[in-house]
């Protein structure tokens, strides 16, 4: 599990980092935790020249609440997002998914700009991203920034709207104060990269669901808005009859891998359950 | 034979924390990775990624330029001196055994195999070296699915001309210990109960969380090899064997070992090249393989296909058992790999009195990873099999399955009970195991609750599993041995030598890799000698110090290691007593000796057996003609293997919208005789079980059409932590074992072969009713899902691995 040799910067604001992506390009690869990157590196299935490690710059950590939004830092890492109080007042649904993350030790390392940019489809950051209507906030050469909306970041497999010589530097979550949220995780063993998992935030008010809004965890090659059914559950009681109903076509038109843990239509199914139960307990607790 | 009964318990049965535990957890252990040695070169493996295949080409030349590259070798390099990787049981006269070459010549048998090896200053330039390696391979059709590999469609190794290695048969009517078991079959068409059932023993990775590593001194009279093995000594026979070293000439170490559950009992293709290299180049080697190295080339376990027809009466009396394996060796019979199943051939008759029996067993090649022991080696695919047979059977009369079982089984009164496969089981209780563990589990609350969610139609079901198993372990009696080929024997080595401060030292020929050997034996001494546990030190693992020993594997160290310590420290009494007589000038008849301290009966004149040691160190004052030695040693072969069982309860929850299967109470009695530390036993117990549940819901070693092992890395090797197991609750019963003087049975491998099938037999207790008849392990989620569905649309359903996956 060695590494094949590469360089290495360490650089200590945004502006650096950038200048070095723009010299190195193509051959540099960005290290924020490592959590996905070192395994790759150490089984060689990608052998970068060289390496930009975020790890020393202090601007990109941090959570910040800027009116009617928050804003967590990209080199925050999981376990920060999970145990702060601006993430749990106004965006819970994040909260939640993060603390799902691997194991602690990953939380401890890994970051959330890391893995939204990673792109990973089984990771369990984008969904609950895509469902709050998230902003990507991207920095590009010659101090020049763009806002990318969710429903544009996510491309592909472990591609984003992140350019070559772009660096994602931070997330705006549009505050969802006082929505119910869950995220509802199907794994065979704890440690596992899911096989399923649906993001779910609902405003109910006096049994009924005013507002929802889903987003799933692999069941394609980016993280997926079901929009659909976000308006199938708009107005509707928050029963488990009702939600039922609406979720029923929840994995129409998608196209969720085969693997090991099971095949299209077994992930096709876990989701239309998987959502009613994400709905339903993001509804009435 | 010592009474147990009069010894002074201090020390026995005592929760003693483990003492080995403190250098094991604080970075003071020495584990085979961490030596370094002055000018040590490093290894690298170039492997295949074809499951078979021929070698065209192999240009070594970039690699050999590169930078602190020492040299390349293949096969072409390689001499007689390399030797071969030896098959120590070949089951039959006439097994088919492929060569098992250091290298392959031309062609390759299967994917991870190594076909060149990179020797540089530095472990990082033998992987950079590796990848410049350059092999042409033409690729072969492999032989992947068992199955199919019985048939010879595909040949493994062509030149064989079959697949098929060795057919071994067991018939009971033949040996004369039980009846003909057609006739029982035939009765039981008739007017009984016949259940016909295929079962698939998964494939499954050992996963020790120490990699294999090889480190090689070819300096100084005797060449050293430190290796992450379990089997130290077994390892310096094969290289005397195999490579031309005269055994005088080795020495072999096993330092401290991070874990081997049977997979590191081999003999394998890495140490033989450290071996080699290091002798050619006169120059220290170490290899350390990566994680994915060792879950591609370590051996694997299990993988079989078992054919099974049970008979009975209508009442539930079994009648007869017969039992078709079929097994995959991969691609070379390793050391025991062919006799793997054969272990388990005495274990499917299991706890009951079952009439007549049959077992044959076809070893087959394929183009896989080999396979080998793996926990319980045999025997939790033999109890997996007769436990979810039982249960079929009681689930086809209407029966509860305790109650069938007891129907069956051998009562508490009926021991030393010879069994239909030819074993004599000393002791046991199975009626007060099962009432114990019916008792703690709760077991009526659970039925009635069971009830309950299928009548309301709970989405989620409970379902109540049971394993009433037993094993043999204590390998072994070596004259048993000897009848089934084996090529050792199964004695025990044993030394105790009293050092002149009263220190006590004692060489065990037992390997431990993390059983708590050092702890377990101090307490065994500390009682026998009657001195402080702390002073008793604990060596093992090297053949200069632990000079003659046969190891650690099928839960033999405690029963016969121990045993044989036991032998050693009592000698060490009796030598002792002629010089204690003599200092306190009273006759040898009138010493005793208890608690460590030698008296004249009937006085208060008396010697500790430490002020004995310092004696004898000066040797100023011995009885004429003594010589100045109370140390001993004992060699101690079992008259009989060990026979520890329990009764294991499982309930599991099944959500039977999704299929996931969640465990909701596990509770175990199991009979392990006497113990010595129980703080240990529950730690085996434990891990056994979190094995055997893993078979059962976990863990799966995949490999594609191609060959190529799919769940290579721990993303899709399932292996459950902490967080995916629950609080077990597990206790005791003891029926002493009448076999060793201690009473002890073993215990490291019993929570694995109980497990499997209480897991399963709970998993179809909660999904039976909707018409699902079998789930293949792993019981994954989707599979369960799909044998629900397939069942509420009418399929019965059957044992195929499915497209379920």
């Amino acid at each position: 599990m060695i590494p094949a040799a590469f360089d290495y910067a360490a650089p200590a604001s945004v502006e650096e980092a950038l200048t070095l992506l723009a010299e190195h390009g193509d051959d540099a690869k960005i290290i924020a935790g490592g959590q996905s990157l070192l395994p790759v590196l150490r089984l060689r299935l990608n052998a970068p020249e060289f390496v930009i490690d975020l790890g020393k710059i202090d601007a990109l950590r941090g959570v910040r609440d800027d009116g009617d939004a928050i804003v967590i830092g990209a080199m925050t890492t999981h376990s920060a997002v999970a145990t702060d109080s601006l993430v749990a007042q106004h965006a819970a649904l994040i909260g939640k998914a993060v603390r799902t993350v691997a194991d602690a030790q990953v939380r401890n390392r890994g970051t959330f700009g890391g893995a939204l940019a990673h792109a990973d489809p089984a990771g369990d950051v984008g969904a609950p991203a895509l469902a709050l209507g998230a902003q990507f906030v991207i920095a590009g050469q010659g101090g020049s920034t763009r806002t990318v909306d969710a429903a544009d970041f996510f491309v592909d497999l472990f591609e984003t709207a992140i350019g070559e010589d772009e660096l994602l530097t931070e997330v705006r979550i549009p505050k969802h104060t006082g929505w119910g949220a869950h995220y509802e995780k199907f794994v065979r063993i704890a440690q596992q990269w899911s096989i399923v998992a649906v993001a779910a935030a609902v405003q109910a008010e006096g049994g009924t669901i005013s507002q929802a809004r889903v987003a799933l965890t692999n069941m394609g090659s980016t993280p997926l808005r079901a929009t659909a059914v976000e308006q199938a559950l708009q107005g509707g009681p928050a029963t488990e009859d009702a939600i039922r109903a609406a979720v029923a076509t929840v994995a129409d038109g998608t196209n969720p891998p085969t693997d090991l843990n099971g095949d299209a239509d077994y992930r096709k199914h876990l989701a239309e359950v998987l959502t009613r139960r994400a709905v339903l307990t993001a509804a009435t607790g | 034979m010592t009474v147990t009964d009069d010894r002074p318990a201090a020390e026995i049965g005592r929760d003693r924390r483990r003492k080995e535990d403190r250098r094991l957890i604080t970075g003071s252990s020495r584990y085979t990775d961490n030596i370094v040695l002055p000018g040590m070169l490093h290894l690298g493996m170039v492997r295949s990624p074809f499951a078979h295949a021929k070698i065209t080409s192999i240009d070594t030349s970039e690699a050999k330029a590169a930078t602190n590259v020492v040299a390349v070798y293949t096969a072409a390099d390689l001499d007689e001196s390399a030797g071969v990787l030896i098959n120590a049981w070949p089951i039959t006269p006439d097994q088919k055994t492929p060569v098992h070459a250091v290298l392959p010549v031309d062609r390759v048998t299967f994917a991870g195999e190594i076909v060149a090896v990179v020797v540089a200053r530095s472990a990082a330039a033998a992987r950079d070296a590796v990848e410049l390696v350059d092999v042409d391979y033409e690729e072969l059709p492999a032989a992947i699915d068992l199955r199919e590999a019985a048939q010879d469609k595909v040949l493994a190794h062509p030149d064989l001309g079959t697949n098929k290695s060795a057919l071994w048969v067991f018939d009971s009517a033949e040996a004369g210990t039980g009846g003909n078991v057609e006739d029982a079959i035939a009765q039981a068409r008739t007017d009984g109960v016949l259940i016909e059932r295929e079962f698939r023993e998964n494939r499954l990775i050992p996963a020790f969380m120490e990699p294999r590593s090889v480190v090689v001194d070819p300096t100084g009279e005797q060449l050293t090899m430190w290796s992450a093995t379990q089997v130290p000594h077994i390892v310096r026979f094969a290289l005397a064997a195999t490579t031309g070293v005269p055994e005088n000439k080795i020495r072999v170490v096993a330092p401290d070992v991070g874990g081997g559950f049977g997979g590191k009992l081999q003999v394998t293709p890495e140490e033989w090249l450290a071996w080699w290299i290091a002798r050619q180049l006169h120059k220290p080697v170490k290899y350390t393989e990566t994680r994915s190295e060792s879950m591609m080339a370590g051996h694997h376990g299990r993988d079989q296909w078992q054919k099974l027809t049970l008979a009975a009466t209508k009442e539930g009396k079994v009648t007869g058992l017969k039992v078709e394996l079929t097994a995959d060796l991969g691609s070379y019979v390793a050391i025991v790999g062919g006799g793997i199943p054969v272990l388990g051939a005495f274990m499917y008759n299991a706890i009951y009195k079952i009439p007549a029996y049959h077992f044959a067993c076809q070893t087959v090649l394929t183009n896989k990873t080999w396979t080998d022991a793996y926990r319980g080696a045999g025997r939790p695919e033999a109890t997996f099999a007769i436990e979810r047979l039982m249960s079929e059977l009681a689930n086809e009369l209407g029966m509860d399955p305790l109650e069938l079982r007891e129907k069956n089984w051998i009562t508490h009164e009926e021991f030393p009970f010879t069994t239909v496969a030819g074993l004599e089981y000393d002791s046991g209780n199975y009626e007060a195991a099962t009432a114990a563990a019916k008792e703690f589990f709760g077991y009526d609350e659970l039925r009635a609750e069971q009830a309950r969610r299928r009548e309301s139609g709970d989405p989620v079901q409970l379902g109540i599993g049971v394993s009433t198993f037993t094993e043999m372990c204590g390998l072994a009696p070596s004259r048993v041995l000897g009848s089934l080929d084996y090529g050792a024997g199964g004695w025990e080595h044993a030394s105790v030598r009293m050092l002149a401060t009263g220190k006590v030292e004692v060489a065990t020929g037992t390997s431990a890799h993390g059983q708590g050997h050092e702890t377990a034996f101090s307490q065994i001494v500390a009682d026998r000698l009657g001195v402080p546990f702390d002073d008793v030190e604990i060596l093992h693992g090297d053949t200069q110090v632990s000079v003659k020993g046969l190891d650690t594997y099928g839960s033999r160290s405690l029963v016969v290691g121990g045993e044989a310590i036991v032998k050693a420290a009592d000698k060490v009494i009796e030598k002792a007593k002629p010089v204690a007589a003599h200092l306190l000038e009273a006759s040898v008849d009138d010493i005793e000796f208890a608690a460590g301290r030698f008296s004249v009966r009937g006085t208060d004149a008396g010697l500790s057996i430490q002020e004995v040691a310092g004696a004898v160190f000066t040797a100023h004052n011995l009885p004429d003609g003594m010589e100045p030695s109370i140390d001993a040693e004992a060699t101690f072969d079992p008259v009989n293997f060990n026979y520890p069982h329990g009764t294991h309860l499982c309930a599991v929850e099944v959500d039977t919208e999704t299929g996931q299967v969640t465990l909701r109470k596990y509770t175990c009695v199991d009979d392990v005789g006497n113990i010595v530390n129980p703080l240990i036993v529950e730690g085996q117990v434990h891990g056994g079980l979190a094995q055997g549940i893993a078979q059962a819901l976990y863990e799966d070693a995949v490999f594609d059409e191609a060959g190529t092992l799919v769940s290579g890395s721990f993303v899709d090797y399932l292996v459950p932590s902490a967080a995916d197991l629950i609080s077990f609750d597990a206790h005791h019963a003891s029926t002493p074992a009448t076999t060793n003087t201690l009473g002890t049975k073993g215990v490291g491998e019993a929570g694995t072969i109980a497990s499997t099938p209480a897991v399963v037999n709970a998993v179809l207790d909660a999904v039976r009713q909707f018409g699902v008849q079998d789930v293949v392990m792993p019981c994954s989620p989707a599979r369960v899902y799909a044998a629900i569905a397939a069942a509420r649309a009418g399929d019965t359903g059957s044992a195929t691995e499915g497209a379920v996956r």
